[in-house]
């Protein structure tokens, strides 16, 4: 448990945001690091030869990658308090709406703002789908964790910081399509954790038209 | 588990859920379904296979997995489980026999990823090659390549993945064995030229010399005969 902690990260990565999220829910003291992406440094390079990506979680010298692979990894080390459940049904079905969230809530999202037209208006679509069935997982439930925050809502909440970019370039809004979505992230954001490690949406809005000017979408 | 005082303790909450039925709902061309009853069988685990028609899909599948509506699924009890790595994962805590995981978090973390790197790479260029042709084709197996010259670099400790036995790194390289091979052969090229890959080479003739690794393959001509199909 002791050793350095370090902790490689994007401002703007709602994959970096998980790290911290976790990090912070388990009082874990570590270093971050800004990485300039447009120029890695060294120690990302060496870090994670094979993508070149943060987040990257350095402990005592030893390095992982892989958001979803790096919050288990925290969630195993620093045991309280626990983010994923017990049970190992429990588990199976959290590790299922992580995935959900990794394969459908990012790439929609990205599509959205990436996208102009009828290729847009398909990429909004997708995205309320997508939230609309993460919503059902919610249910009544405060957080996906159930009573507490836990692993589904440490792997989902940073996107929240990101629908403000969404919904100005698609042109909706997550509070009329998912009120208890959005109900959900308001409830996030009052733990310390969270608020801490999520940006301020305007200045995510401002990074995506930075991001279009250069991925040439306009 | 086990005599304790001179009396048999059983932890029936464990039992009663180790005895539960399971049942893989699954496709037999599919390396994903592979993965799981590779699993299933390294762990000694009773399993019901149900094949099922993806072109005409069973209420049993639709119900048990409706977001996805994808095979591999497993059945334990009621309970259904889907997404190979997170049925996987299921497995190995469920029946915690015969570890496919080491146990220490950091060599877990390191297993998870190289799991996901083969799945991420390697998958795709078997879709690739059967859906494309002349330069998207080639740009997908020259993509493979590149992709074992790293797995080679990084994942192999030993005999296996694993090292010394087989992990769930092993389990996800399957797609590497007969899928490859065939789709090769499909194509009239070695995607693992022993001569260039002579570690993964190896590995996948000490893989495939396992009796359990072996029998559930899917039959070689039925997979070749599928595969130029979609051609």
């Amino acid at each position: 448990m002791g050793g350095e902690v370090v902790l490689l990260d994007f401002w703007a990565s709602p994959f970096g945001m998980r790290a911290r999220i976790a990090l912070a829910e388990k009082g874990v003291k570590y270093e971050y690091r800004e990485e300039n992406l447009a120029n890695k440094g060294e120690l990302l390079l060496k870090s994670n030869p094979v993508y070149k990506k943060i987040p990257v979680l350095i402990h005592d010298g030893k390095s992982l990658s892989e958001s979803l692979i790096i919050v288990q990894y925290i969630d195993e080390v620093w045991k309280n308090p626990p983010l994923l459940p017990e049970d190992a049904y429990e588990r199976a079905v959290a590790r299922f709406w992580a995935d959900f969230a990794d394969k459908k809530l990012y790439d929609s999202g990205t599509k959205i703002w990436k996208s102009k037209g009828e290729a847009q208006a398909s990429a909004v679509k997708e995205f309320i789908e997508n939230l609309k069935i993460l919503e059902g997982a919610l249910g009544d439930e405060p957080f996906f964790g159930g009573e507490k925050l836990g692993f589904v809502d440490v792997m989902v909440v940073p996107f929240v910081c990101w629908f403000h970019a969404y919904e100005v370039h698609g042109g909706f809004s997550v509070a009329a399509e998912c009120p208890k979505i959005d109900a959900w992230a308001k409830r996030c954001m009052e733990r310390e954790s969270v608020s801490k490690a999520l940006q301020d949406p305007e200045k995510i809005l401002e990074f995506v038209g930075f991001l279009k000017k250069k991925y040439g979408v306009e | 588990m086990g005599a304790k005082n001179g009396e048999y303790e059983h932890d029936y909450s464990t039992m009663a859920k180790n005895e539960h039925k399971v049942r893989l709902l699954g496709a037999w061309a599919s390396p994903f379904v592979y993965r799981v009853g590779l699993a299933l069988k390294l762990k000694g685990i009773e399993y019901e296979y149900m094949e099922e028609d993806l072109k005409n899909k069973s209420p049993l599948l639709l119900e048990s997995n409706p977001i996805h509506k994808k095979v591999p699924v497993l059945i334990h009890g009621n309970n259904p489980v889907s997404e190979w790595v997170v049925i996987l994962e299921y497995i190995e805590e469920t029946w915690p026999e015969n570890h496919l995981m080491p146990q220490d978090p950091y060599d877990r973390a390191t297993t998870r990823f190289w799991s996901k790197f083969i799945d991420d790479k390697f998958i795709p260029t078997l879709g690739m090659v059967l859906k494309t042709q002349g330069e998207e084709q080639e740009k997908a197996m020259k993509e493979a390549e590149e992709a074992l010259k790293t797995l080679k670099r990084g994942g192999l400790k030993g005999k296996f993945f694993g090292g010394e036995a087989i992990s769930i790194v092993d389990i996800s390289a399957s797609c590497l064995s007969i899928w490859f091979e065939v789709l090769g052969e499909a194509i009239g090229t070695k995607f693992i030229d022993s001569e260039k890959f002579p570690l993964i080479s190896s590995w996948i003739e000490e893989f495939t010399s396992i009796d359990l690794v072996k029998e559930s393959f899917p039959p070689r001509d039925k997979l070749r005969a599928y595969h130029k199909s979609l051609l």
